[in-house]
C-alpha cells in the first residue's frame, strides 16, 4: 500500500476496478501523505477529510457493486479558486478568507457527479495574479523538487499537491499560464483547454475574456480522462461553447508519422539560452524519431503578447474585482466611518500588494481619456497576435517551445520586481489572448530543476494535444520522475 | 490625471497625486509608503506597456471575444435563480432581518 502515491490516476482507475485496493484506502493514503508534508509545502489551504472520506466510502460501494465510471473513487485536489459548497473559498486571498460558498463550481459538480473524492483546496496566487505562488494570504507555496524555489503559479498549490504525490491530480486554472508555468516548474503535466471548452461558472473571475480551467497531472492519460468529465456545454457559462467533446483517450495512440511542428522562431532567440534551450531541443528531436517533421514559423507579433497582456487582463480585473466591497460577503474593515470609508478600507486592507496593483493598473487603463490608447489599442494587438498564430496553423499541425524561459527560481528573488516576474510568461500568454488550448508536459532537466515543453494547438484540437504529449510520454520517461523526498 | 499618454515618447511617470487618484477611483485605501511603491511599479508597467504604441493599428477591428465567431449568448428573461437568501447571507459580516447592513448613509 506504501506505493499508492506513485501511481498514476489511470493505475489507480484500473485497481479500483480490480478491488485490488478500495477508495478509501487510496483517498486515506493521500490524506495521510497530505497531514505529513503539507506544512512544509504549503500547498493546501483546507483538508477536507472527512468529507472525502465519505465520498470514498460511497465511491467504493458503487464499485463492489460493479458500478461507477472510470473516475469513480479517485481523489482529487481544487485550486482554491473554485467554489465548493459548503466549504471555505479563498481564492487565496485576504478578502475571501472567511468565504464558504454557498455553490459548486460547475467543474467541481461535474466532476463530484463522475465519482471524483475531493481532498480539499490548494494554495495559489492571490486571484489568481503571480507567476510564483508568492501573492497568497496563505503563505508562500514550496517546490517539491527544491523547497528553496517557488513551485510557479498562479496554480502553485495544485502544482506541488501533484509533484510531492500528496494529491494525484489537481484541477488549475489559466488566465496568462497559470497551468502551464507551475507543471513545467514541477515537472507535471498540465492542459488548458480551449476557451470556452471548460465552464467558467463558480470559478472567481480574475480576466473573463482569458480565463480557462483545466488540470494538472502525471501524464496526458490521465489528462484526457479528468478532461473528458470537465469539458462541456454548460449553461451558467454565456461563454460556454456548444460543441460536441471528443473521446480524448479514443486517440491517445494514434501515429505522429507526418505530424507538421512549428518552431515559432520567436520562442527561440536570445531570451532562451542555450542552456535553457537544451531539454526542449532533444525533445524536439525525439518528435522528430517519432516521424514528425519540424517546420520554422513566424509569430512576428508575439513579443508584443506581455505588454498586451498586461492592458487586458488588468482591465478586466478592476471591474471583476468591484464585486469585493465589504457588503454582501468577504472581508470589512473593522468600524467604518461611513461608507466610502467602508468601500476603500475594506478592499484596501483585504487585497494585497498585487492584486491593488493590477486593480490600479486595470483602473488607469480604462479611465476616461486613456481608454482608446490603452484598452482598444491593446485589443487590437490582441487580434495581429490571434491572426498570427492562424497563419501559423495553416503550414502546421501543432506548435511546440518552451514553457517558461528558465526552471524554478529562488523564492523571494523577483518578488520585488512586477516587469520581471511578468517575463515569466512571455511563451505562455498568447494562447490566452487566442484563446487556443496548450499544454506543458515534462521533458527534462536543468541543475536537478524540471523542464517543461509547451505544445499550443489549434482551437479545440485538445485530442490532438493529448495524443501528441501522450505518444512522446510513450516513449520517454520523463513524467515518471518523483523528487526523492516524495518518493 | 497629470500624466499624459502619448504615442510618440511619452512621459509614463505616475506621480504621487496620479497614483492617489488611481487608489480613489478604485476605492482603495492606501498608506504613504503603498503610494511610493505603486507610483514606482506602475510607471514601470506603463513602460512595459509603452512597446504596443510602435505598431499601426490603424486598420485592425479590435478583438472582444476569443474565438471568431461566437458571440455572448443571452437567455429568456425567466426566474431561473432559487431564492437562497438565506445561505448566502451566512457570509455577509452584518445582516438584519434580511437586510445588509452598512455606516448610515443619509444623516
Amino acid at each position: 500500500m506504501s506505493q499508492l502515491h506513485t501511481k498514476t490516476l489511470s493505475e489507480l482507475a484500473k485497481g479500483l476496478k480490480s478491488r485490488e485496493f478500495s477508495s478509501v484506502e487510496v483517498t486515506g493514503h493521500f490524506l495521510n501523505r497530505i497531514q505529513k508534508f503539507n506544512s512544509e509545502l504549503n500547498a493546501f489551504i483546507t483538508v477536507t477529510a472527512d468529507s472525502a472520506l465519505h465520498q470514498a466510502a460511497a465511491a467504493d460501494a458503487l464499485l463492489a457493486n460493479g458500478k461507477g465510471g472510470v473516475l469513480t473513487g479517485l481523489p482529487l485536489a481544487h485550486k482554491d479558486i473554485f467554489c465548493t459548497d459548503g466549504v471555505l473559498t479563498t481564492c487565496g486571498s485576504k478578502m475571501l478568507s472567511n468565504f464558504i460558498a454557498p455553490y459548486d463550481a460547475t467543474v467541481v459538480s461535474l466532476l463530484q457527479q463522475a465519482g471524483i473524492v475531493t481532498l480539499g483546496k490548494t494554495n495559489m496566487d492571490e486571484f489568481a495574479m503571480g507567476s510564483s505562488n508568492e501573492t497568497s494570504y496563505f503563505g508562500t507555496v514550496k517546490n517539491p523538487w527544491n523547497l528553496n524555489k517557488v513551485p510557479g503559479g498562479s496554480s502553485g498549490g495544485s502544482a506541488a499537491a501533484v509533484a510531492a504525490r500528496i494529491a494525484p491530480a489537481a484541477t488549475g486554472t489559466d488566465t496568462g499560464g497559470s497551468i502551464r508555468q507551475p507543471a513545467a516548474l514541477s515537472s507535471l503535466t498540465g492542459i488548458k483547454p480551449t476557451y470556452g471548452r471548460v465552464s467558467r461558472y463558480g470559478m472567481i473571475a480574475f480576466a473573463s475574456s482569458l480565463d480557462q480551467a483545466g488540470v494538472m497531472c502525471l501524464s496526458a492519460e490521465d489528462a484526457a480522462l479528468l478532461l473528458q468529465a470537465m469539458a462541456g456545454f454548460d449553461p451558467k457559462d454565456s461563454t460556454s461553447v456548444n460543441d460536441p467533446v471528443p473521446d480524448y483517450s479514443a486517440t491517445l495512440n494514434q501515429p505522429l508519422k507526418g505530424l507538421r511542428i512549428g518552431l515559432p522562431i520567436e520562442f527561440f532567440n536570445d531570451g532562451l539560452t542555450p542552456e535553457n534551450a537544451k531539454p526542449v531541443r532533444e525533445a524536439l528531436a525525439e518528435y522528430e524519431k517519432l516521424g514528425a517533421q519540424l517546420v520554422d514559423v513566424s509569430l512576428p507579433n508575439i513579443s508584443l503578447s506581455v505588454p498586451t497582456y498586461y492592458v487586458v487582463a488588468p482591465a478586466e480585473c478592476s471591474s471583476n474585482l468591484s464585486r469585493f466591497d465589504g457588503v454582501r460577503f468577504g472581508y470589512r474593515c473593522d468600524s467604518p466611518r461611513d461608507l466610502m470609508d467602508l468601500y476603500k478600507r475594506s478592499r484596501g486592507e483585504g487585497f494585497g500588494a498585487e492584486v491593488k496593483r493590477r486593480i490600479m493598473t486595470g483602473t488607469y487603463v480604462l479611465s476616461a481619456g486613456y481608454y482608446d490608447a490603452y484598452y482598444l489599442r491593446a485589443q487590437k494587438i490582441r487580434r495581429l497576435i490571434t491572426n498570427d498564430f492562424a497563419n501559423a496553423f495553416k503550414q502546421v499541425d501543432v506548435l511546440m517551445g518552451p514553457t517558461s524561459p528558465t526552471p524554478a527560481f529562488d523564492i523571494g528573488a523577483k518578488v520585488d520586481d512586477p516587469v520581471t516576474m511578468y517575463l515569466n510568461d512571455i511563451y505562455t500568454i498568447g494562447a490566452n489572448l487566442a484563446g487556443l488550448p496548450a499544454m506543458s508536459i515534462p521533458c527534462g532537466f536543468i541543475s536537478e530543476l524540471p523542464v517543461g515543453l509547451q505544445i499550443i494547438g489549434r482551437h479545440f484540437s485538445e485530442a490532438k494535444l493529448l495524443n501528441v504529449a501522450h505518444v512522446y510520454q510513450h516513449s520517454t520517461d520523463w513524467h515518471k520522475r518523483i523528487p526523492q523526498r516524495y518518493a | 490625471m497629470r500624466s499624459e499618454f502619448s504615442l510618440l515618447g511619452l512621459s509614463m511617470s505616475l506621480s504621487r497625486g496620479d497614483v492617489e487618484n488611481i487608489a480613489h477611483l478604485a476605492r482603495l485605501s492606501v498608506t504613504d509608503a503603498e503610494v511610493t511603491v505603486y507610483a514606482n511599479s506602475l510607471s514601470s508597467i506603463l513602460a512595459l506597456v509603452e512597446q504596443l504604441s510602435a505598431t499601426d493599428v490603424s486598420d485592425v477591428e479590435p478583438m472582444a471575444h476569443p474565438l471568431a465567431g461566437q458571440v455572448q449568448r443571452l437567455r429568456e428573461d425567466e426566474v431561473t435563480a432559487i431564492d437562497a437568501r438565506e445561505k448566502y447571507q451566512q457570509n455577509a459580516v452584518k445582516v438584519d432581518a434580511g437586510l445588509y447592513l452598512v455606516p448610515k448613509v443619509i444623516e
